[in-house]
């Protein structure tokens, strides 16, 4: 029954020509509809490639995918209208030289009417907080602004998948925050495979999976991932400094400040109580 | 938010000339671009060149935009006018001065050359400054679209200018980047001879080409992405419409240029 699931990948293997042994090799996975999926792991861990064998920009050594029931490997069409993908660089991701045009570029590829084009590119600048922005020219926007351009192009063709490659990894803070924020918006009405570094980014994800040397080495929620010290370690995974406190102490996960002082609170009391011998 | 304008580029004001169709705009300047060489009077460039001046005018495009086109090409005007001046020795001596001699053939040949090259400058600086790229690129592939049964690729030439003019800004500060990091380090743009300048550019050239090629591969991929896949079945987002008023405006050009060519 894996087709009922937005993604699923298994066995899948692939190696670039010319590369140094499989970029991905037996990788599987599910992520059913409306579900919130992380990606993390080291440089080179083949995090793209997946998000590339997704979208059908590669094609599989072997293993089967599907993506909204579409193996994107001999159907890319019907995946790339089903899925988008946000990638690093919003500088090299705009094609027309108006924030308008460019958010139609996906529905000009489709054929979608001319007049339900108009309405759709309205409706994604606006969900995405960009009205007013329809006639400015991409190189004179903020990093943050692009890539809510790049949302919004993807948003109008009404994908039921979202694949984030490092969305924010070019962003200044108020940058990255903008951006999460509308991607946040987007949870549960959309399945979403989100690649990035920043492990707090997930931490209201459903799953994390952590890809090192091309294996799927870890697919667990965040709570359990990221409490376990030496998961991190050997994935060169860095937690910001509350987590990471936590996790030093042996606390259980923390995301705030907050949630570790009361850790830690109720862990002296716990000790204390035991301590009375 | 006025973002800087490079010389030739789009103006974004409202005019009786921006509200045209592109293809009628690329037509009356491709009309007007080849009816300026067969034009050989004096009356004739007054008629072309009046015209011009009228439709700069209605443009609303300001002057100092046009004055920056014309810079770059007053040094060929400047020297084309004097080359014909001094050396086209035909009819009477206006003046002899030792060897210089100034013949009336002369003066009237250097007056119409150089004549001819500002109106062809000021008439494309019209179309790229009352027309936006994306409707300049619809407006061409449309032309060149009958040419596609030749097996012309119109909707790639179009493309390639969309992404283009998209790009040029972006390479443009790129390069400015690069040139202050180098700057920084020491390089020099600014002294010795013309060799030792354009030496001084390949550290930027390079960087700058390497990060084209980054940006065309990851562009290509962001395109291919959103289900690109050439002109086939696509739908332009924006609508091209002839109008009586294009009409009028290519008839109008057609008279200009016949009255110009014949005079
Ligand atoms: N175009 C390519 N050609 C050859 N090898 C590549 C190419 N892209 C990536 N690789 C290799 O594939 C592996 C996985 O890369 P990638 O999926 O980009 O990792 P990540 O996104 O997790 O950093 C790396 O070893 C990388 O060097
Ligand atoms: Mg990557």
């Amino acid at each position: 029954m894996a087709d009922t699931a937005s993604i699923s990948c298994k066995d899948l293997t692939y190696s670039y020509t010319g590369g140094f042994g499989p970029a991905l090799s037996g990788v599987s996975f599910e992520a059913g509809q409306g579900e919130y999926l992380g990606v993390v792991g080291p440089n080179g861990g083949g995090k793209s490639t997946l998000v590339r064998l997704l979208n059908g920009l590669l094609a599989a050594d072997s293993g089967r995918v599907r993506v909204a029931g579409f193996d994107p490997a001999t159907e890319p069409f019907e995946v790339r209208r089903r899925a988008g993908v946000l990638f690093q660089n919003p500088d090299n991701g705009l094609v027309a030289p108006f924030v308008e045009d460019d958010v139609a570029f996906g529905l000009e590829n489709l054929g979608v009417e001319r007049a339900e084009m108009r309405g759709r590119v309205g409706e994604a600048i606006r969900a995405v907080g960009l009205s007013g922005y329809e006639r400015r020219e991409p190189h004179t926007l903020s990093g943050g602004e692009k890539q809510r351009v790049a949302l919004a192009g993807l948003l109008a063709v009404g994908p039921e998948v979202l694949l984030l490659d490092e969305p924010t990894a070019m962003l200044d803070p108020p940058g990255r925050r903008e951006v999460l924020e509308r991607v946040r918006g987007l949870r549960r009405s959309r399945t979403v495979l989100h690649v990035t570094h920043h492990l707090e980014e997930l931490f209201d994800a459903d799953r994390v999976l952590v890809l090192n040397g091309g294996r799927l080495v870890a697919d667990a929620p965040p709570e359990e991932l990221f409490s376990d010290a030496d998961l991190l370690r050997e994935n060169r995974l860095v937690l910001p400094t509350v987590p990471r406190l936590a996790v030093d102490l042996g606390l259980p996960f923390c995301r705030t400040p907050e949630e570790l002082a009361d850790a830690v609170e109720k862990r002296s009391r716990d000790n204390s109580g035991v301590e009375a011998r | 938010m006025t973002a800087v304008r490079g010389v030739g580029q789009f103006y974004p004001v409202a005019s009786p000339l921006h509200a045209l169709d592109p293809r009628a705009k690329v037509v009356a300047t491709a009309l007007l671009v080849v009816g300026l060489f067969f034009v050989d009077s004096a009356a004739g460039f007054v008629v072309a060149g009046s015209a011009t001046a009228l439709l700069v005018g209605a443009s609303r495009v300001p002057l100092r935009a046009f004055l920056g086109l014309l810079r770059p090409v007053a040094f060929i005007v400047a020297l084309t006018f004097f080359f014909q001046v001094f050396f086209l020795r035909e009819g009477p001596t206006l003046f002899g001065w030792g060897f210089v001699e100034v013949h009336e053939g002369g003066l009237e040949m250097g007056l119409l050359l150089a004549a001819r090259l500002l109106i062809l400058v000021t008439t494309a600086g019209l179309l790229t400054a009352t027309t936006a790229p994306v409707a300049l690129a619809d407006g061409i592939e449309d032309l060149l679209s009958p040419l596609k049964r030749l097996r012309f690729p119109a909707h790639e030439v179009a493309m390639m200018m969309t992404i283009a003019l998209r790009f040029i800004p972006t390479l443009g500060e790129e390069a400015q980047k690069i040139s202050r990091a180098q700057a920084a380090r020491g390089a020099d743009f600014t002294s010795g001879g013309l060799l030792a300048r354009a030496r001084a550019l390949v550290p930027i050239l390079v960087p700058l080409t390497i990060g084209a090629f980054r940006r065309a591969d990851e562009l290509a991929e962001a395109m291919e992405s959103r289900g690109y896949r050439g002109g086939h079945g696509r739908v332009r987002y924006r609508e091209l419409r002839f109008r009586a008023r294009d009409a009028l405006a290519l008839l109008l050009t057609i008279l200009v240029v016949l009255a110009a060519v014949l005079l």
